[in-house]
C-alpha cells in the first residue's frame, strides 16, 4: 500500500510538469494576449507592462521561472487581469467557495442517489422502483443551466424564501440552490448505477445462499450486498467528486458565487496566462490525488484487487 | 462587444474651457433631496456589475466599473456634476498661466480616511507613480496625453519620475508644468489615473494596499469588503470633507455576469440598478414604467469593409459599398431586433454627442424603398447580378445580439440584392487579433466615446488611428481632423468628414446605442443626463416608499 502511494506521488510530478508545459504552449498559441485591447497600447507602455510581468523574456525563461516559483515558493505568480491580486490570493478566495458547494453537492448526490438506487433495487419492479427510476431519469434530463433559473424563479421570485444569488461569505441560504442545481444530475447517475449493480449483486449466488440460510433481508443488504455493489459506483465517484469541488461555470454564472469555475473560463477568455495556469495546475493535482484515493478505496472494497 | 473604457484624449472639452486663464473657482455639489421627500431609513445602494474590478488602484484602473468605484473611494482635483460639468474636488480653484502651460491648483484642507491631511505632495507622489515604468500602468498613455513636462521620457525610462513637471509649492498649492498648451487640462484631472494615493500605505503594503484592511483613501466612501467577482461594500468615510452633505451610507456592488439573472434579482428586490437585456425593454417599460429608462449613449455600432490590400477587390468599388449600406433597413434592426429605443445610424457620430449637429447625408433622408432601388441599381452597375452574385464573409465577435443583427443584415442583402454573405463569429481576443491584422473581409465594429465630443469618433477613421482596422485612408479627412484640434469652430470640419464618409462609405453605420436601465424608484440622483454615465454615489439618496 505504502509503496503504491509513493509510486503514485512520484509519477504525478512528471505528469504535472507535462501538464504545465502543454498548457503553456497552448496558451501562447491562442491568438491575442492578456494586453490585447480594442485600441492598441502605445509601444513604450506595452513594453513597461511586459517587463513587469516578465513577458519580455524568451519562452523557456518564462516557463522556467514559473516552474521555479511553483516548486520552491508555491507561488503561482501575479494575475495579469486582476492587477492587485496574485493567483494564490484568487485561489485562496475562490476555492473555498467552490469546495463548500462542491462538498455539499457531493454529499447530497451520494446520500440521495445511493438511497434511491438501493431502494429501487431492493423493491425491484414495485411502485417504489418506478418512482425512484422516474426521479433519476427526470433529474438526469434536467441540465443545471435549466434547473438553476427554475430554482431562482420558484424560490426567489415566487416564494421569496431564498436570495437569487451571491455568496455572502457562504451563508446557508446562499448555498442551498447551488447545491441542488449542481447535485441533481450526479445524484441521478449515482442512483442508476447503484440500482444496476445492486440488482446484479442481489441476483448472484452468494446472496441466494444467504437468503436460503434464512438471514434477514436487512443483514443481507447491509452486510453482504452494499460493498460489492459499490465498485462500479466508486469508479464514477472519483471523477464526479473532482468535477464538483472544482466548480461549475454554470453554477458560478447563475448564482454569482465567485467560485473557481467562472475564474477558469474568464481567465481563458481574457488570456490571463498565470491565473489560467494556476487553476489548471490545481485541478490537475486534484484529479491525480482523487484518482489515487479511489484506487485505494477499490482495494479496500474488493480484496481481490492488489495495489 | 464594446468595453466602454473611461478614456480621454486630446480634443476633449476643447470648447469647454478654452482660454480659461483667469482664476477659476466653483460652487460645491452634493445630494440634494427635494422639498417633500422623506428619506428612507436604509440608505444602501446595491447595483449590478458585469465582472469583478480588475483593480482599485487609481493609477492602474482602466475599466468603467473600476473607475466608478475609484470615484467613490478617492477624489481628484476636479469632479463632474450630474450634467458632466466640471466642479471642484480636492482643488478649490485653479489658475492657468503662461498661455495654458502652467496650472496652479489651490487645494482645500481635507483628510485621508486615516486622518492624515491630503496635501499637494500626495498628488505629486501619485502622478509620478502613474508615469513610473515600474508601475506599468496601462493608462500611462493618458499621462502622456496630459502633456506634463518630461512625461514621455519618464515613461520610457530615460528620466527619473522626480523630473516630471509637477511640484508642490506648499502643502496646499500644486503646480503642473506642461509641454504644450492645453486649455482643457483641468478637465483631465477628473479622471481616476490622476487621483491621489497615500504614499505610506502604498509603500507599506505593495500591491496589497488596495485590500479593505489596508486601503487609505480620500473619497466619500471607504472600502470595507472586496470579494473578487462576488461583491464589494463601501461605507461612508466620516473623514471626507463634505461628509455632512452625504446621505447614502452604504454602496454594494454585486458581480452578476448574466444580465437575465441580474434582471431576475432586480425584480426580486435585491438590486437598485441593473441593465435591461436586449429585446426586453418594451415589455419592462409597460410593466414597470417608472423604473425603466432608455437614454442615448455615446456609442456607435457599425460594420467595416476591409479596404487594405488584403481586402476583397469588390469592396474597393464604392458602388458596392453604397449598395450594401443602402440595402440595410436600420429601422427593422432598431425596432424589431434590439427594441431598446436605439437610433438608426446614417452617420458615424451619434447625435447625442455634445456640440455635434447631425449633418444631412442624402441617403439618410430617402425612404427605404428609394434606398433599396438605388442599391439594386448600383450593384448591377458594379457587375453583380443574381447569376453572378457578390460573395463575402462577415465577421463578428461571439454574442447572441451580434448574431441576430448579422443574420438580419445578411438576409436583407440576400433578398434585395442576391448577395451571399457568409457569417462567421470569433471569441473576443481572437476577433481583435484577426481584425487588427486585416485578416477579414467585413467585420463588426463598435466604439464608445472616450469623451463627449465628435472627434472621439471621427478620429478613428483617420489614416493613423490605432482603431482604423478597415484601413480606409482619405487625405482630406486627415487634414480636417488635424485642423479641428485647434479650430474654434470644429463643427464645420466634423460635418464635412461625415459627408465624405457618406459619399465613400468606408463603414456601414448601423445604429447608435441607448443605455437601458432599471433603476429602483426609491433611488434618486442617478445622472441620466450625463451621457457618459459618470456617477458619484455621494450624490444619491433613497426616499421612503
Amino acid at each position: 500500500m505504502l509503496k503504491f502511494i509513493v509510486k503514485r506521488v512520484a509519477s504525478s510530478i512528471p505528469t504535472l510538469l507535462l501538464l504545465i508545459l502543454f498548457s503553456f504552449v497552448m496558451m501562447r498559441l491562442a491568438p491575442g494576449g492578456p494586453f490585447t485591447s480594442e485600441r492598441a497600447l502605445p509601444v513604450e507602455v506595452l513594453a513597461n507592462i511586459n517587463a513587469k510581468y516578465g513577458l519580455d523574456q524568451p519562452w523557456h525563461i518564462q516557463l522556467w521561472r514559473y516552474i521555479e516559483g511553483l516548486i520552491f515558493h508555491l507561488d503561482l505568480g501575479p494575475s495579469f487581469k486582476y492587477k492587485d491580486r496574485s493567483v494564490n490570493d484568487i485561489i485562496a478566495q475562490g476555492f473555498p467557495v467552490t469546495m463548500t458547494y462542491g462538498l455539499w453537492s457531493f454529499a447530497v448526490a451520494v446520500v440521495v442517489g445511493m438511497s434511491l438506487g438501493i431502494m429501487a433495487a431492493v423493491k425491484h419492479n414495485t411502485w417504489l422502483d418506478y418512482i425512484a427510476v422516474g426521479i433519476s431519469i427526470g433529474a438526469q434530463v434536467l441540465p443545471n443551466f435549466i434547473m438553476a433559473p427554475i430554482l431562482v424563479i420558484v424560490f426567489t421570485l415566487w416564494l421569496e424564501l431564498l436570495p437569487g444569488g451571491g455568496w455572502n461569505g457562504g451563508q446557508w441560504n446562499h448555498v442551498i440552490m447551488p447545491v441542488i442545481a449542481l447535485s441533481t444530475s450526479y445524484m441521478a447517475s449515482i442512483a442508476r448505477l447503484t440500482r444496476g449493480s445492486m440488482l446484479e449483486v442481489l441476483n448472484s449466488n452468494y446472496i441466494r445462499t444467504a437468503k436460503a440460510k434464512g438471514l434477514p433481508m436487512r443483514t443481507i443488504i447491509f452486510r453482504h450486498a452494499i460493498k460489492p455493489s459499490l465498485l462500479p459506483v466508486m469508479s464514477y465517484l472519483g471523477p464526479a467528486f473532482v468535477g464538483m469541488v472544482t466548480g461549475s461555470v454554470v453554477i458560478d454564472i447563475y448564482f454569482s458565487t465567485g467560485g473557481m469555475g467562472q475564474f477558469f473560463v474568464d481567465a481563458a477568455l481574457s488570456r490571463d496566462y498565470s491565473l489560467l495556469m494556476g487553476i489548471t495546475v490545481l485541478f490537475g493535482a486534484m484529479t491525480i490525488l482523487f484518482s489515487t484515493i479511489v484506487d485505494i478505496l477499490y482495494a479496500w472494497l474488493d480484496p481481490k484487487i492488489k495495489l | 462587444m464594446t468595453i466602454l473604457k473611461t478614456k480621454f484624449s486630446k480634443g476633449a472639452a476643447i470648447a469647454l474651457l478654452a482660454g480659461a486663464t483667469a482664476l477659476t473657482s466653483f460652487s460645491a455639489y452634493a445630494a440634494s433631496p427635494m422639498a417633500g421627500e422623506t428619506l428612507a431609513a436604509d440608505q444602501t445602494y446595491t447595483y449590478r456589475m458585469l465582472d469583478g474590478f480588475p483593480s482599485l488602484d487609481p493609477q492602474l484602473v482602466e475599466d468603467v466599473s473600476g473607475s466608478d468605484a475609484a470615484r467613490d473611494l478617492f477624489e481628484g482635483l476636479m469632479n463632474q456634476d450630474a450634467d458632466g460639468n466640471l466642479i471642484p474636488g480636492v482643488a478649490l480653484s485653479y489658475e492657468a498661466t503662461e498661455g495654458n502651460t502652467v496650472y496652479t491648483f489651490k487645494l482645500r484642507q481635507s483628510n485621508w480616511s486615516n486622518g492624515d491631511a491630503v496635501t499637494a505632495n500626495d498628488f505629486v507622489y501619485a502622478w509620478r507613480r502613474a508615469a513610473d515604468p515600474k508601475t506599468a500602468s496601462p493608462y500611462q498613455w493618458y499621462m502622456d496625453l496630459m502633456s506634463i513636462k518630461n512625461v514621455a521620457a519618464v515613461i520610457k525610462g530615460d528620466m527619473d519620475p522626480s523630473e516630471l513637471g509637477i511640484e508642490a509649492l506648499d502643502d496646499y498649492t500644486l503646480q503642473v508644468t506642461l509641454s504644450a498648451a492645453l486649455p482643457y487640462f483641468a478637465d483631465m484631472t477628473a479622471h481616476t489615473t490622476t487621483f491621489p494615493t497615500h504614499q505610506a500605505t502604498v509603500e507599506e503594503f505593495g500591491n496589497e494596499w488596495t485590500r479593505p484592511e489596508n486601503m487609505v483613501g480620500n473619497g466619500a466612501y471607504k472600502l470595507t469588503e472586496w470579494v473578487l467577482k462576488e461583491r464589494t461594500t463601501r461605507v461612508r468615510n466620516t473623514e471626507y470633507w463634505d461628509n455632512e452633505n452625504t446621505i447614502l451610507d452604504t454602496v454594494i456592488s454585486m458581480v452578476i455576469s448574466d444580465e437575465n439573472v441580474a434582471l431576475t434579482r432586480y425584480l426580486a428586490g435585491e438590486l437598485d440598478k441593473t441593465e435591461v437585456p436586449a429585446g426586453q425593454y418594451p415589455a419592462l417599460k409597460e410593466s414597470n414604467p417608472a423604473e425603466t429608462f432608455s437614454f442615448p449613449r455615446l456609442c456607435s455600432y457599425y460594420y467595416t469593409f476591409n479596404l487594405s490590400d488584403t481586402g476583397p477587390e469588390a469592396f474597393k468599388d464604392q458602388r458596392v459599398r453604397h449598395a450594401l449600406s443602402y440595402a440595410i433597413d436600420r429601422n427593422v434592426i432598431s425596432e424589431q431586433v434590439l427594441k431598446g429605443g436605439q437610433y438608426p445610424a446614417y452617420t458615424f457620430t451619434p447625435g447625442a454627442t455634445a456640440g455635434f449637429e447631425v449633418p444631412t447625408v442624402p441617403y439618410g433622408t430617402w425612404t427605404q424603398a428609394e434606398r433599396d432601388a438605388k442599391a439594386v441599381e448600383l450593384l448591377a452597375e458594379a457587375g453583380y447580378t443574381k447569376d453572378n452574385p457578390l460573395k463575402f464573409n462577415m465577421l463578428y465577435n461571439t454574442s447572441e445580439a451580434h448574431k441576430k443583427i448579422a443574420v438580419v443584415m445578411s438576409q436583407m442583402w440576400k433578398q434585395k440584392l442576391g448577395v451571399e454573405a457568409t457569417l462567421a463569429n470569433q471569441e473576443w481576443k481572437t476577433f481583435l487579433e484577426v481584425r487588427g491584422k486585416q485578416d477579414f473581409e467585413m467585420a463588426r465594429g463598435a466604439w464608445c466615446g472616450d469623451y463627449n465630443e465628435a472627434s472621439t469618433f471621427l478620429d478613428l477613421l483617420t489614416t493613423e488611428s490605432g482603431y482604423n482596422d478597415g484601413k480606409w485612408s482619405n487625405a482630406r479627412v486627415d487634414e480636417l481632423m488635424a485642423s479641428a484640434k485647434t479650430s474654434s469652430n470644429a463643427g464645420v470640419n466634423y460635418t464635412e468628414v461625415e459627408q465624405i464618409m457618406a459619399a465613400e462609405m468606408p463603414v456601414i453605420p448601423v445604429y447608435h446605442y441607448t443605455g437601458v436601465l432599471m433603476i429602483n424608484e426609491q433611488l434618486k440622483g442617478w445622472p441620466l443626463s450625463n451621457v457618459q454615465q459618470k456617477f458619484y454615489s455621494r450624490n444619491f439618496y433613497k426616499v421612503a416608499k
